[in-house]
């Protein structure tokens, strides 16, 4: 089974839109929405939840008021100024590491485990899907990426099929890092902008840190064109493969609004460069580029017509 | 005042929004806290001050000699950050809080403390814009958690008089509740769009439960079904709609190009004149 993530350094370049083209267009896949800090996958895909689980990670600190005897040992050990002689007076800086627990002389303290958030299965008009919700600013985002991701592969398996899409999160730190690791293939989203092109060169350097095979796809490319130019100058340099270039359209934003795919609009440009991009993808990942059901269904529908 | 920019989604216009924010004002602080990807200074051109300052964070050192593989310190770690491994404790340091639990548990005495660095933050002024005092903090590549530089940054401001501007980083995990928590007001930064709405939701949850108060700006608002959405939402939860950013193919080339166009100066300015009302209103 490959696994394909696509990332971009920065949120907004069109992540989300250009995974659930890629997932309309090929035919067997599971979808997997790993930014869970902000799951917009679901949005696009008409998502029906299957099954809701709870997911646990991490633990938070209990203090037995009856034993605690306000001798302040756990104020002076906790790192994070959490706690305050026995009381938990900023539950946001805890981490949850349990020094203040197992040196509290009275053991007053217990570490119970935390509810961190939920993941989702769920049926799409593209596939199934599986994505979560972390709970409010709590950690183990990496946690919860690399959960929703082994799910993935579960079902991906059970069904025998050979290609897993991946909506990654955005940035370089740990659900980045828990999203790409061990991945067949990274797709990199860059906009011909200062800042994005910039936010590439520290996505490539994150993605050679882990040896994870890496390959670009401009997004608005027709926005400015010197700079589109220069990423592609650039990725040549780095012997980096550019995989499609999509033209700068109000479709993504009137699909999103509409709960559509891009290739859902009637931009044929857009249309073009996208399967072109999924074809050259397809070639890379060496998984069957048949169009997906849907498109098949509906091109004999328009015979009927 | 400390007025925090985030916003659930990202790439809904943090930078363009704390950029047009700092370039009107006559004395102001702007910290780029997206130490992820930073990108303010992309547009401010800064000259640094130096060479800027090394953040570290404090990780176990294992003395092997000392160690006799007792496993004490694996378990107290929650983080799972160290193994036993050959008879004696490996530390797995991607994996650590620096929370020095392990250290208070060892018997034998075999783990000290020593600095590991994480990224740097870095200090300049403007020559386009000499009013804005520029912080920035880069992450080291393969670092997992921004929180102890963000942390540090906001610490070396915390001193500051005057208004500061934070462009934080994007989501509603730990790095941007880091972030934005003590600021007296905060910026949800959102678009016209099904994904910019439900993001924004959740960063509402955010600054609710951290008791920040909070306002919205509407970026590449297009006067349409999406701005009406976002709208009934902010009236719902009652938090105010400081402004709207017109969607405009003119300025997202200017701004590609690394320049902060003149187009939205007025807006900017209705902005600060709500936030200053806010700021006297003593908030
Ligand atoms: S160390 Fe234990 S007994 Fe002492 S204040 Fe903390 S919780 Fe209470
Ligand atoms: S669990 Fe750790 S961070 Fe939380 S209060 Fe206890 S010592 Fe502090
Ligand atoms: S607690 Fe100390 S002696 Fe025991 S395994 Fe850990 S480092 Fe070694
Ligand atoms: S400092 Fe804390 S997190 Fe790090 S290894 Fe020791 S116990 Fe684990």
């Amino acid at each position: 089974m490959k696994e394909l993530v696509i990332v971009s350094g920065k949120g907004g370049t069109g992540k989300t839109s250009i995974s659930a083209a890629l997932a309309f267009l090929s035919p067997q896949k599971v979808l997997i929405d790993c930014d869970v800090d902000a799951a917009n996958l679901h949005l696009v895909s008409g998502a029906i939840i299957r099954e809701t689980h709870e997911f646990k990670a991490g633990f938070e600190p209990n203090v037995d008021e009856n034993k605690c005897t306000s001798c302040g040992q756990c104020t002076d050990l906790c790192r994070f100024g959490a706690i305050t002689a026995g009381v938990i007076t900023t539950p946001f800086n805890c981490e949850g590491c349990g020094v203040c627990a197992f040196n509290c002389p009275e053991h007053a303290i217990s570490m119970l485990e935390k509810q961190a958030g939920h993941w989702f299965l769920a049926d799409t008009h593209l596939g199934q899907l599986i994505y979560a919700e972390l709970g409010l600013s709590v950690e183990n985002s990496g946690k919860l990426v690399s959960k929703v991701r082994q799910e993935g592969k579960k079902i991906a398996k059970a069904k025998k099929f050979p290609l897993m899409i991946t909506d990654g999160p955005p940035g370089i730190g740990c659900p980045a890092i828990a999203a790409l690791s061990g991945a067949s293939l990274a797709l990199a989203v860059v906009e011909p902008s200062l800042s994005s092109i910039h936010d590439l060169k520290r996505l490539v350097d994150l993605v050679a840190h882990f040896k994870i095979p890496l390959a670009v796809c401009i997004n608005k490319s027709t926005l400015h064109r010197e700079n589109t130019r220069e990423i592609i100058a650039w990725c040549h340099s780095k012997a980096i493969p550019i995989m499609g270039q999509l033209p700068y359209s109000d479709a993504f934003r009137i699909a999103v609004q509409s709960g559509k795919t891009v290739l859902e609009m009637e931009d044929a440009a857009v249309i073009e460069e996208m399967t072109k991009l999924w074809h050259n993808l397809a070639k890379r990942l060496e998984v069957s580029i048949t169009e997906s059901n849907i498109g098949f269904f509906r091109r004999k529908l328009h015979i009927f017509q | 005042m400390l007025i925090s920019i985030a916003s659930g989604k990202g790439g809904t216009g943090k930078t363009t929004l704390a950029l047009l924010l700092a370039s009107i004002h006559s004395d102001i602080t702007l910290i780029d806290c997206d130490v992820e990807e930073p990108n303010c200074h992309l547009f401010l051109k800064p000259e640094w001050q130096d060479q800027g300052q090394e953040v570290a964070v404090m990780i176990p050192q294992i003395n092997i000699e000392l160690c006799n593989g007792c496993e004490t310190c694996s378990t107290v770690c929650l983080f799972n950050a160290i193994a036993i491994s050959g008879g004696a404790a490996l530390l797995f340091n991607e994996l650590c809080h620096s929370c020095g639990g392990c250290i208070l548990a060892c018997q034998q005495g075999a783990i000290t403390e020593d600095k590991k660095l994480i990224g740097t933050i870095t200090t300049g002024t403007s020559p386009i814009f000499p009013a804005i005092q520029f912080l920035s903090g880069s992450l080291d590549i393969g670092t997992p958690s921004a929180v102890p530089l963000i942390k540090a940054i906001k610490e070396k401001v915390s001193h500051l008089a005057g208004d500061i501007l934070l462009d934080c980083p994007p989501g509603t995990s730990c790095s941007m509740v880091t972030a934005i928590k003590d600021s007296d007001f905060c910026i949800l930064v959102t678009e016209p769009t099904p994904f910019g709405k439900h993001d924004l939701e959740l960063a509402m949850n955010i600054t609710h439960l951290l008791n920040i108060p909070t306002g919205v700006v509407i970026n590449k608002s297009d006067e349409n079904i999406g701005d009406e959405s976002i709208e009934s939402l902010c009236h719902i939860r009652q938090i105010p709609v400081l402004a709207k950013i017109p969607h405009s193919f003119s300025f997202a080339k200017e701004y590609a190009a690394g320049f902060i166009p003149d187009e939205f100066q007025a807006v900017a300015a209705t902005i600060w004149s709500q936030l200053n009302a806010k700021g006297s209103e003593g908030i």
